[in-house]
């Protein structure tokens, strides 16, 4: 599914320059739940953001799903971002000023999927994740967890290949953050494949794979048992 | 445009920014009132002095004998310069080239008209028959004085249709015997002018009857002729200035009158007049479209101004939509829509109101020099367009800027 090979990227801030990454190879399967792990500075997001077409590397080959990753204009990233990938965020990202409902829909229209469809499959992606009754709510009227389930569900909406999710607990409790990887674990046993970064030993516990950054590379790319977030909530 | 999903997004964005939204719409809408109502003035402003030039021929002279200020060859200040049927005839004979439409007028400035039971005090002026084109005239009814009521010196009259209003009210005027000062005149003529009340209130007669009847000998209160127009208004502009300072001149030398005695004879030049005034409302109303412009302009910056916060605001918003698949042309079409709208609903509100106002205060308007204010359908046009292309301007770089949000930026958590 994700295949990246010596993947370097380096930013310029002034005089200097700073190589964020410093060869990367790494590759996903369809199916898998990965973490990614590494302290700030590691170089995770980057990472996470380079995987998301959100920025580019300077070196090395992505591919995704069998495309590749390169040059891409403004137009045509925003397409594949809509097609391949589904994103969640540390702060939700929900927009403010639209209902549950709407904020899920709204990959969908971008898709150009005509209204009544649209709301049809944002309703089903919002019962999936335990919020159908609350679809017309303002995010201000959700709770942390509620607003991250929201972001997953809209995450899945465009049926992407991959979901990639950037500290997706790190704003929530524990308690919380365990009911939202339970969620996730349950999308991934259905089949998708799913990166995760995340700086807590817990949460990357209930991944099925670990990857260590450390200064821009990979120091450990490692198989773990996942422990099941449903054993502690 | 027509994609009822982008409305109900702007109807939500406008809705998030009420305060911001409203202020902005203000500005527009003031601007384009201000713009709308200025035009209207300038246009009622233009009317109004053209009717004034319009009361008589703009090629109009007129020469009016006056009392000398200064001695001048002996002679003492304070005469009274008295000019004569042979003034008039002598110039006729020297600028007979030049002039086209020529009377000598002898008048009286108040004279008791009486017709049955109505009376009235009103301007008799003894003329020739020129002095309809002169005076800029047209008949209502009946005819104009002519050659034979000035070689019998009939005791015909023509009335300003003020006059007819007066005395005759609904009865028709024609053919009906007056009295002035207790003589009789057959009414032959009923006129109007484009100058209004003030010009219809007058009765005009036959020059030598009106010397004969009122004691006026060969005198006459002044001369007026209209001169030969070229095509060319720059050309007739200067034909008529230095026709007026030639008969100026040959005045004053007849009369020893001082050259530089402005008081002696007065000779008025309607066309160097009407040059001054006219380019006098050019510039006006280039004034008040720069005016009105620029507080367009100044509302325009706001909008942009407004959509500029508007798209800072909404940075990680629009970060998310892109992360979330907005192609960079749906974003600049959200910014650039609202834009345009907000622009668009605040300018046709306040073009709408501008003409409402000037439809509601031109009839109150009571002033010679200020004639139905109004913005005529291709000026409207004209600020329809304006609008639009505004709006379009200041939509298009806070859209650009939208567009360039990098989502990665955007949604950095600080």
């Amino acid at each position: 599914m994700i295949e990246i090979k010596d993947l370097h990227k380096s930013y310029k801030t002034g005089e200097n320059s700073l190589h964020v990454l410093k060869g990367i190879n790494f590759s996903a399967k369809e199916g898998e739940l990965v973490s990614i792990m590494g302290s700030s500075g590691s170089g995770k997001s980057t990472f996470l953001n380079i995987l998301g077409m959100l920025d580019e590397a300077d070196e090395g080959t992505y591919e995704l799903d069998g495309f590749p990753i390169k040059n891409l204009t403004e137009k045509v990233a925003a397409k594949y971002r809509n097609k391949f990938l589904g994103f969640i965020f540390q702060s939700f990202n929900l927009i403010s000023y639209k209902t549950a409902l709407d904020n899920v829909s709204m990959p969908l229209y971008y898709q150009g999927i005509k209204r009544k469809e649209r709301v049809d499959k944002a309703m089903s992606y919002l019962e999936k994740v335990g919020l159908a009754d609350w679809a017309t709510h303002l995010p201000n009227q959700l709770s942390g967890g509620q607003k991250q389930r929201v972001a997953i569900a809209r995450a899945l909406a465009s049926e992407p290949k991959v979901l990639l999710a950037d500290e997706p607990t790190g704003a929530l409790d524990t308690k919380t953050s365990y009911e939202v990887m339970e969620l996730i674990q349950g999308i991934n046993d259905e089949g998708k494949t799913i990166l995760v970064v995340t700086h807590e030993h817990d949460i990357a516990q209930m991944t099925k794979r670990i990857v260590d950054l450390k200064d821009g590379r990979i120091i450990d790319d490692r198989l773990v048992d996942q422990v099941k977030a449903k054993a502690h909530v | 445009m027509f994609d009822i999903e982008r409305w109900q997004e702007i109807f939500q964005t406008l809705g998030k920014n009420k305060l911001q939204t409203f202020l902005t719409m203000v500005s527009v809408f003031s601007g384009v009132l201000i713009l709308i109502i200025l035009i209207g003035f300038s246009t009622g402003i233009q009317n109004g002095v053209r009717s004034q030039f319009e009361q008589d021929a703009t090629n109009r002279i007129a020469i009016r004998g006056g009392v000398t200020t200064k001695e001048y060859k002996g002679l003492n200040p304070g005469r009274y310069i008295q000019l004569r049927n042979q003034d008039f005839q002598d110039i006729n004979r020297k600028y007979e080239d030049d002039l086209e439409y020529k009377t000598g007028v002898y008048n009286l400035w108040g004279g008791q008209v009486t017709y049955g039971k109505e009376t009235g005090n009103y301007r008799i002026e003894g003329a020739n028959p020129d002095q309809q084109f002169i005076e800029n005239e047209s008949l209502i009814a009946g005819r104009y004085l002519n050659e034979k009521d000035i070689t019998e010196s009939r005791k015909v009259a023509v009335i300003g249709n003020q006059v007819k209003s007066d005395i005759f009210k609904q009865e028709d005027a024609v053919g009906k015997t007056i009295k002035i000062f207790d003589i009789n005149f057959r009414v032959i003529g009923v006129y109007s002018d484009p100058g209004g009340e003030r010009e219809e209130t007058r009765v005009f007669i036959p020059l030598p009857t009106a010397q004969r009847v009122f004691n006026g000998a060969d005198n006459l209160r002044s001369l007026a002729y209209t001169i030969q127009m070229s095509d060319n208004f720059d050309d007739a502009v200067a034909l008529s200035a230095s026709l007026a300072q030639s008969i100026e001149n040959d005045i004053k030398n007849k009369y020893s009158i001082a050259p530089d005695d402005t008081n002696g004879v007065r000779v008025y030049d309607t066309l160097e007049e009407a040059k001054k005034i006219y380019g006098l409302i050019d510039t006006i109303s280039a004034v008040f479209w720069f005016i009105g412009i620029g507080t367009i302009i100044a509302g325009v910056v706001g909008v942009g101004n407004i959509m500029l916060i508007v798209v800072k605001e909404r940075t990680k918003e629009i970060g998310v939509r892109k992360a979330l698949g907005a192609l960079p042309s749906s974003i600049i079409g959200m910014i650039l829509q609202e834009a345009v709208f907000i622009t668009a609903i605040a300018g046709f509100t306040g073009l709408f109101l501008g003409v409402i106002a000037l439809n509601i205060v031109s009839p109150m308007l009571d002033n010679d020099f200020i004639k139905f204010p109004r913005v005529d359908f291709a000026t409207s046009i004209t600020i329809v367009v304006i609008i639009i292309v505004a709006g379009t301007l200041a939509g298009y770089f806070p859209a650009r800027r939208a567009a360039n949000i990098k989502p990665i930026e955007a949604l950095r958590d600080e």
